[in-house]
C-alpha cells in the first residue's frame, strides 16, 4: 500500500481530532472528500469513467467482448477484472512495484461482485453454452491520495452504468448451424442495471473510533480497516478486514452499521450525478483529462 | 450525519491577470524560442540552438544587463543560504540526519549543527552519536536554517537557535516552493489564534500558538497533550484557506493567509475546498490584496 511517514507528535494530532470528530481538513467522521464522476472519457472502449476524490484518481474501462460462457454457469456471461498501477500515482509502482497492490484490489472485487445479485449476467448470454458478453473491467490508478478501495468501486459502477453492448441476433441457418447478427443501427445497444451493484465503503479503525475516506495520513495512523460492500438498498454484500491491528466485536458491528448508512448516502449521491449527466446528452462540455 | 457531495468536473476557466505590475511577463514553454539576439549570455534554464536562446524549463523570462534566464514556475526547491526549512528527517546517519526538504538531494543536517540538550558548548562525543536517534528519529519533522549549499546543490542545516528544532503537534501541508514568498521572518503568530511556519522548500506548518516561552526547551521537549477544539478549528481552517490559495496559484504570505482566513469565515471549513467557495474566497483576498497596494 502506498503510505507516508509521519511523526509521532502528527500522528497524535490527527488520533486526538478524530476522537473531537473534527478531522484535519474539517470535515467529520462520516464525510466524504468532494468527488468528480465523469462517463465516456475513453473513447474505443464500451464505457468508461473517471472518479477523482480528493487527490486519488481512478480511470476505469469496460470492453464488451463475445466469449464461451464458463462451464458450471452455461447461461450466463461473467466479469474480468484487471487492476493497473500506473507508475504516474507513486515511483513505488514502478516496473512490477504495483504489482502486489493490483492483485490485491482486483481479487476484491471479484469478492464484491461474487454476488449473484450485483449484475444481471443471464442478460448478457446469447446463446447458452456457446456465446455469451465477456466484460472486461479494466481499471488505472492515476493517483493515490488514500481510500483507494472506495473511490475504485465508485468508478466501476459509474463505468457499467456507462457500458453500452451492442445488440446481437442468432440466426438459424437451415443445416442449424448458428450465425450471430450485429444490428446495423450502432446506437441499438442493451444497458445494465446498476441498481444493485454495490459500492465499497472502507471504514479506518483511528484511536476509539472509525473514519470514512481516509487520506493517506489517516491511514498512516489506523492500524484495522473495515472494507464492506453496500447496496443502495443498504444490503451488505462482503466484508473484509484489512491491517495489522485488531478489531473489537462491538466496533465491528458499529462500523456495520456506520457503513451501511454511508454507503446509502454515497449510492444517492453516485445516481443523482449520472442521472445529471445523462439528462444534459450530448449538450454536455467534455472536460476529460486536458479541461 | 454523512455529508457526501458528488458532482461533474468542470472545465478550469482562466482568471483574469491581476492589473500587471511593472508590463507583461514573458511566459514561455520548453522549447519556445526567447530570442534571436546572439549578444546575450545564456542562464539557467536556457540553451543555444543554430544561434538562438531557447527555453528549457516552462516559466518567465528574466533578464538582467546582457543575461537572459528562465525562472521556473514548478521546480524542486533550491537552497539558498539564509533561507527557513522545514523538513523531514528519513535516515538517521553516523554523524548527521538525512533531511527530505523536496529538493533533488536529501539536506543534511550534522550533529555539530545542533543544540545539545542543555545548551551546552562542547565538542560531540560517541556517546552523543549513540543519542541522537533519541533526539531525532525518521519520520521527525524540524525547522532549520540552511547554513551552507554544497557544490552539486545539497543542502547542509543548521538548528543553533532557540526558535528551530522539532516540530510538536500540527498540520503539514506541502506546496510548491515558488508560491511562498521570500519575507524577513518565516515564523508568524497570525492573530485568529494559531502560528504558521512558512519554508522556503514549500513545507508549510501550522500549529498552535504555544503558551510561554520555554527559554531552554529550544525545541527538545515535545508537547504531547490534546490541542483544545477551539484550535483545532482554527489550524484547520488555515489549513484548507493554505490549499485554496495555492489551487488559485497566489502567493502565501502572512497577509494573504490572513485575509483568506477571515474571508473563509462565513463558511464551514470543510466547504471551503468546493470548488464554488474556494473561486469565491480567493476573489475575495486578491481583492483585498490589490486594494492593500494600490
Amino acid at each position: 500500500m502506498v503510505s507516508v511517514v509521519l511523526s509521532e507528535a502528527e500522528k497524535l494530532y490527527i488520533v486526538h481530532g478524530v476522537q473531537e470528530d473534527l478531522r484535519v481538513d474539517g470535515r467529520g467522521c462520516e464525510d466524504y472528500r468532494c468527488a468528480e464522476v465523469e462517463t465516456d472519457v475513453v473513447s474505443n472502449t464500451s464505457g468508461s469513467a473517471r472518479v477523482k476524490l480528493g487527490h486519488t484518481d481512478i480511470l476505469v474501462g469496460v470492453k464488451a467482448e463475445m466469449g464461451t460462457p464458463k462451464l458450471e454457469k452455461p447461461d450466463e456471461g461473467y466479469l474480468e477484472f484487471f487492476v493497473d498501477c500506473s507508475a504516474n500515482a507513486t515511483p513505488e509502482f514502478e516496473g512490477r512495484g504495483g504489482e502486489e497492490l493490483g492483485t490485491e484490489l482486483a481479487n476484491t472485487l471479484y469478492r464484491v461482485f461474487s454476488s449473484e445479485s450485483s449484475v444481471d449476467l443471464k442478460s448478457l448470454c446469447i446463446n447458452p453454452r456457446e456465446h455469451c458478453w465477456v466484460l472486461y473491467v479494466d481499471v488505472l490508478l492515476l493517483e493515490c491520495g488514500g481510500n483507494l478501495f472506495d473511490a475504485i468501486s465508485i468508478a466501476v459502477k459509474a463505468a457499467l452504468f456507462n457500458t453500452r453492448i451492442p445488440k446481437v441476433r442468432v440466426l438459424e441457418d437451415e443445416e442449424g448451424s448458428k450465425e450471430i447478427e450485429l444490428s446495423d443501427d450502432p446506437y441499438d445497444c442493451i444497458r445494465l442495471n446498476v441498481d444493485d451493484v454495490p459500492c465499497i465503503v472502507t471504514l479506518s479503525k483511528i484511536g476509539y473510533r472509525h473514519v470514512v475516506d481516509a487520506t493517506l495520513q489517516e491511514e498512516a495512523c489506523s492500524l484495522a480497516s473495515l472494507l464492506i460492500s453496500v447496496t443502495s438498498k443498504g444490503a451488505l454484500t462482503s466484508m473484509k478486514k484489512v491491517g495489522k491491528g485488531s478489531l473489537d466485536p462491538e466496533s465491528i458491528f458499529e462500523m456495520m452499521e456506520t457503513g451501511k448508512r454511508v454507503g446509502k448516502s454515497l449510492h444517492i449521491a453516485l445516481q443523482k450525478t449520472l442521472d445529471e449527466e445523462e439528462s444534459l446528452g450530448t449538450s454536455r462540455q467534455k472536460v476529460g483529462f486536458l479541461g | 450525519m454523512a455529508a457526501i457531495t458528488m458532482r461533474l468536473p468542470v472545465a478550469r476557466r482562466a482568471v483574469g491577470p491581476s492589473a500587471p505590475r511593472g508590463g507583461e511577463k514573458h511566459l514561455v514553454a520548453p522549447g519556445d524560442t526567447i530570442t534571436t539576439d546572439t549578444g546575450y549570455m545564456r542562464g539557467h534554464g536556457t540553451y543555444v540552438d543554430e544561434e538562438k536562446l531557447i527555453a528549457s524549463v516552462a516559466g518567465a523570462v528574466e533578464r538582467v544587463n546582457k543575461l537572459v534566464c528562465v525562472k521556473a514556475l514548478k521546480a524542486r526547491y533550491n537552497g539558498e543560504v539564509g533561507d527557513i526549512v522545514v523538513g523531514r528527517i528519513t535516515e538517521v546517519q553516523q554523524k548527521r540526519w538525512k533531511v527530505e526538504t523536496n529538493s533533488r538531494l536529501d539536506s543534511v543536517l550534522l550533529l555539530s549543527s545542533v543544540n545539545l540538550p542543555g545548551g551546552e558548548l562542547r565538542r560531540r562525543s560517541a556517546e552523543d552519536e549513540l543519542a541522537m536517534r533519541d533526539y531525532l528519529q525518521e519520520g521527525d519533522l524540524i525547522s532549520a536554517e540552511v547554513q551552507s549549499v554544497f557544490s552539486d546543490g545539497a543542502v547542509s542545516l543548521h538548528t543553533r537557535s532557540l526558535k528551530y528544532g522539532k516540530l510538536a503537534q500540527g498540520v503539514l501541508v506541502q506546496v510548491s516552493p515558488s508560491l511562498v514568498k521570500r519575507q524577513k521572518t518565516h515564523f508568524h503568530d497570525l492573530p485568529c489564534g494559531a502560528s504558521v511556519i512558512l519554508g522556503n522548500n514549500g513545507f508549510i506548518w501550522i500549529y498552535p500558538t504555544p503558551e510561554q516561552k520555554d527559554e531552554e526547551a529550544g525545541g527538545f521537549t515535545t508537547n504531547l497533550e490534546p490541542v483544545p477544539l477551539s484550535d483545532r478549528e482554527v489550524i484547520s481552517r488555515l489549513r484548507n484557506c493554505i490549499v485554496a490559495l495555492v489551487n488559485q496559484k497566489l502567493m502565501l504570505f502572512d497577509t494573504s493567509i490572513l485575509y483568506c482566513y477571515e474571508a473563509s469565515l462565513p463558511h464551514q471549513i470543510k466547504d471551503i475546498l468546493k470548488p464554488e467557495v474556494e473561486e469565491e474566497i480567493v476573489l475575495e483576498t486578491r481583492q483585498k490584496l490589490l486594494d492593500l497596494e494600490g
